[in-house]
């Protein structure tokens, strides 16, 4: 039953919040030491099971599947996600970097049996696995991309002058941000707080899911619950990133290919449409559009999108 | 450390940037009344024990490590980028609170036309000379391998020499810090070129507004 937060109702406890229908804790846990960096690793399925590689998106954490992932458990395999760091239950590091993430990400998949694993990858989770496609060839069978393919659009409609514009607050803002970090610590609040203030980026979640996903990737103080992602993140930063840059890596990628897209745009999202995907897609790659769906595809769709994955990956 | 702090020529102190211990060092005293310069080095460098020979500078010296670099803290499993190295120099720039001139070596040029454009109100002239680190990773991003440095405790941090030596540098990224460079200081020419290789940042920036060209010895004359 949704409640609404707030209110005269008494707080969401943990035990309530916990009890979303078809969510469940991996069954293992293990720490991968990346360079002095520990990522947490989560399995589900059976060990001996073929094993499935799974990356959340930025400001996400594993937990994030505990839907998804049974599904994919139950169709036969083995399935090992991670905390990225600075994410979830990983440890914060000193610098963070795309570079870094994927290092780690080839580090976690360095303690998979030898042999290609299919990847699959949510958002910038999608991006890191994709990328993987290219570095790592060797270790992968197959490649799920969950909303998670940028758009060319996004850059080339924008005049060179207010791209100046955009990076030029970007930087400012970066080193504001950088100058007032300190010993800066994530706001405390309730259960249904912390639900509410994620809900502002997941707007189209329910709340039931938001509180669950409080019991997982926050943790419980004297003073309140808070979110265990490195307070010093951020969204955005300034670099010389382009989005061309992912989309250039699929067109070479040699293994089967599921793109999925979720046609709803939205604040997470990239707000890439489907005309923008295909001309990069490598010949027999397999793309879903799925309308009415937003951003987070798994979560929406949660049965749909394991069932898609699972054919394709059968 | 300010200008006006006692801590002895040849000395240090240590800068927090958030969890990044960076080390400024005081290599000179001078004339108090002339705005201090900053050296940057270059990639897997680190701050000389006293200023270049032939570098002439009427006041204050000071020289800081990069993160990895020198006595700077050497951070768990990399992560490295240009725009994190920018944060450094901006946490030193906070802690001496006044204008300075910056004179950057190979990556230390890269990172002082960033800072120049970051800070152009605070940095008085950013003065690019050849040295380690000076063409970066290229104008778009190489061959995907992944690559782990070998181990070594440092310092350098073998991640800073492997993963700042990729750092993509494309021109029209480059071109746009010498417009913010140039839009925001009140000086005519707030950046200089004195090096010899010009890779396609630099090339991207030179005929700019506000980008100036020749030695090292005629850029620092300009910001005296």
């Amino acid at each position: 039953m949704t409640v609404p937060p707030g209110g005269d109702r008494p707080p969401t406890t943990f035990a309530a919040a916990r009890a979303f229908p078809g969510a469940h804790r991996p069954e293992r846990r293990r720490t991968v030491c990346a360079a002095g960096v520990g990522l947490t690793v989560w399995e589900l399925g059976d060990e001996d099971a073929p094993p499935l590689a799974l990356a959340h998106g930025g400001f996400d954490f594993a937990g994030t599947f505990d839907v998804f992932a049974p599904l994919l458990a139950a169709g036969g395999w083995r399935v090992v996600s991670w905390d990225q760091r600075g994410h979830g239950d990983s440890d914060r590091a000193h610098l963070y970097s795309w570079e870094a993430d994927l290092l780690d990400a080839a580090e976690v998949i360095s303690t998979l049996p030898p042999g290609r694993v299919p990847l699959v990858g949510h958002s910038k989770g999608g991006r890191l696995v994709t990328h993987l496609c290219n570095a790592l060839p060797h270790r992968v069978s197959a490649l799920v991309n969950l909303d998670g393919l940028p758009s060319h659009r996004a850059m080339s409609d924008v005049a060179d002058h207010e791209r100046s514009r955009q990076l030029r607050e970007e930087m400012g803002a970066w080193l504001e941000h950088r100058r007032s970090l300190g010993e800066r610590e994530r706001k405390p609040g309730t259960i249904d707080d912390l639900a509410r203030r994620r809900g502002r980026m997941n707007s189209r979640l329910s709340e039931d899911w938001l509180r669950y996903l409080v019991t997982v990737g926050a943790e419980e103080s004297a003073d309140g619950w808070r979110w265990k992602i490195d307070p010093t993140m951020r969204m955005g930063g300034f670099g010389p990133w382009r989005p061309q840059w992912s989309l250039l890596q699929l067109p070479g990628i040699g293994v089967p290919v599921l793109g999925i897209l979720g046609l709803d745009t939205e604040l997470m999202g990239w707000g890439t449409r489907p005309e923008e995907v295909r001309p990069y897609l490598p010949a027999g790659a397999r793309f879903e559009a799925l309308d009415g769906v937003g951003h987070f595809v798994h979560i929406e769709q949660p049965h749909h999108v394991a069932e898609l994955v699972l054919e394709f990956l059968a | 450390m300010t200008v006006d702090d006692p801590t002895p020529v040849g000395g240090h102190v240590v800068v927090r940037h958030h969890r990044v211990g960076v080390a400024l060092h005081r290599l000179a005293d001078g004339d108090a009344g002339v705005q201090p310069l900053l050296l940057l080095h270059g990639l897997g460098e680190c701050t000389p024990p006293v200023p270049p020979s032939h570098l002439r500078w009427p006041g204050p010296v000071f020289g800081l490590d990069f993160t990895g670099h020198g006595r700077s803290t050497i951070p768990a499993g990399g992560g490295y980028t240009s725009e994190i190295l920018v944060g450094d120099v901006d946490a030193v720039l906070q802690h001496l609170d006044r204008p300075v001139t910056v004179l950057g070596r190979g990556l230390g040029a890269y990172i002082a036309l960033l800072v120049a454009a970051a800070r152009p109100d605070v940095v008085r002239g950013a003065v690019m000379v050849d040295g380690p680190g000076i063409v970066g990773g290229g104008v778009h991003p190489g061959s995907p391998a992944l690559l782990r440095p070998p181990d070594s405790d440092g310092p350098p941090d073998p991640y800073a020499l492997l993963e700042l030596s990729r750092d993509v540098r494309p021109p029209d990224y480059a071109k746009s810090f010498a417009d913010f460079a140039a839009q925001g200081s009140d000086l005519d020419t707030p950046l200089w070129v004195a090096t010899v290789v010009r890779p396609a940042w630099i090339e991207a920036i030179l005929g700019e507004p506000g980008v100036g060209m020749g030695p090292v010895e005629e850029g620092l004359a300009t910001y005296r």
